[in-house]
């Protein structure tokens, strides 16, 4: 795996309280960006960053479209919405039909992310009532991509995670607590006379 | 989803230059991560084998053509989508057009046409219909059929008269349409005052003057420079005044005529201040 140039995080039921117990423990200093595609009601959009933004100073922010994507700042997919990444490296939204019931759909990023990043993409799915992501993380394996899960033992539904493992070629599976500590690892590694 | 790898980006670039060159449709300025998105999943749908016989047959066969721009383009929609949205057409715009003699409304990119009955719904209710002109515009006939219809889901009625409520809606929605099979057919009354026509808002020019210009949903799909250039159009085809709402994450922001523009407060609806 190389330097990781972007992390996408997708998670359904039980992924918001993941979320609020890793993102303290994030560095600031993370050399990527990280999308957050997790499954919600309509119209709950600033809600969620806020409520994500009071646990780390990095930046927290809803997608605008056609925004460029910056290292270091920590994207939220809208409500009811697919993202989708240019090869320029902005975001695109997409309200086409949903895709496994869910708009945003998981697949929908997780593909489109390995399409751009290939290689230098980490996906990592939580925890979650249905299967959306699983093929997005065939598709990240087969562009050479990490693919993460969440341990199921850990997750408060864990189908998502469990079918990830089953039908995906899966790199690490983690417990909550080790999360953050990859998280931190994956990046830009300095130089030692830097 | 299909096979991602079914088409390679220098392929779309070959169906953009065929498309362009023999029908003059011109998608060159589309995103390109959402128009890959509905190539791959036509090429799934219809079970093309190779690229070049999917290419053959958009170059040469109109009727598959047809499709092409059909499925090309999102036709996913609803009435009284963003209920929030046409609590403010129904309490501040449409109120302040009313005191005009006569209103001219524009709906770009109206697919299917569940926008326009939701306009004309909220304009009956305003006393206002029997004034205003909508003129609902697509690149895409075959969904334009479907609007002049006036014929949606009777399924999804439910989910659209709990958006009808929550956007300040009075009466019994299902007031607005007859049960026929699955289908509910609305009131022939609604779309006296509709006229569905073919636009595209590429290639073809301002066609009329408008106190109000809605076209959401539709920006998202283009890339920055046509997205000005639309802009434009728009400009050109308001009155003074008037009214232009996009999609809830669309925005004049950043474009040549945001200067001329004021946002009203929370909702994407902004108000042209000068020419």
């Amino acid at each position: 795996m190389k330097d990781c140039e972007a992390l996408v995080i997708g998670g359904s039921a039980g992924s918001l309280d993941v979320l609020l117990k890793v993102f303290p423990a994030i560095n600031l200093n993370i050399t990527f960006p990280i999308i957050i595609v997790v499954h919600r009601k309509q119209g709950t959009d600033s809600l969620l960053s806020d409520l994500l933004s009071t646990k780390t100073s990095l930046t927290v922010k809803e997608v605008e479209e056609k925004e460029a994507i910056l290292a270091g700042t920590i994207y939220i997919v809208p409500a009811d919405y697919h993202l989708l990444i240019e090869k320029d490296l902005t975001f695109s939204l997409d309200y086409s039909e949903k895709v496994n019931y869910s708009r945003p759909s998981i697949d929908v990023t997780f593909q489109s992310a390995a399409e751009v990043y290939e290689d230098k993409l980490v996906c990592l799915l939580l925890s979650g009532s249905n299967s959306d992501g699983v093929n997005g993380l065939i598709t990240v394996k087969n562009y050479g991509g990490e693919t993460v899960v969440q341990d199921p033992i850990s997750a408060q539904i864990d189908y998502m995670p469990a079918q990830a493992i089953l039908r995906a070629k899966i790199d690490r599976v983690l417990a909550i607590g080790e999360m953050a500590n990859y998280i931190n690892t994956i990046g830009k590694r300095p130089k030692d006379n830097e | 989803m299909s096979n991602l790898t079914a088409i390679s980006d220098e392929q779309v670039e070959i169906l953009i230059g065929d498309v362009l060159e023999q029908y003059g449709y011109d998608f060159t300025g589309y995103s390109r991560a959402s128009l890959k998105r509905r190539l791959l999943r036509l090429y799934g749908l219809d079970r093309q084998v190779s690229f070049a016989e999917f290419r053959y047959k958009i170059g040469n066969d109109i009727t598959y053509f047809k499709r092409f721009v059909e499925q090309i383009t999102v036709n996913v929609t609803e009435m009284f989508r963003d209920p929030n949205f046409y609590k403010t057409l129904r309490s501040k715009v449409l109120p302040n057009l009313g005191t005009y003699p006569f209103i001219r409304i524009w709906l770009a990119g109206c697919s299917t046409g569940e926008e326009a009955y939701s306009m004309a719904i909220v304009l009956k209710e305003l006393g206002l219909l029997h004034k205003a002109l909508i003129y609902a515009t697509d690149i895409n006939p075959t969904v334009l059929e479907k609007a002049a219809q006036g014929m949606f889901p009777l399924s999804q009625m439910k989910q659209y008269s709990e958006n009808y409520i929550a956007s300040g809606g009075t009466n019994e929605f299902s007031s607005y349409y007859s049960a026929n099979y699955s289908l509910a057919k609305f009131d022939d009354e609604l779309k006296e005052k509709m006229i569905f026509s073919t636009h595209n808002l590429v290639s073809d020019h301002s066609f009329n003057e408008f106190q109000l210009i809605l076209c959401r949903n539709v920006l998202i799909y283009f890339d920055r420079d046509l997205q000005f250039k639309v802009l434009q159009l728009f400009d050109n085809s308001l009155d003074n005044l008037g009214y232009l709402a996009l999609g809830t994450k669309e925005t004049t922001d950043f474009s040549p005529i945001s200067k001329r523009y004021k946002r009203l407060e929370t909702e994407k609806i902004w108000r042209k201040i000068s020419e």
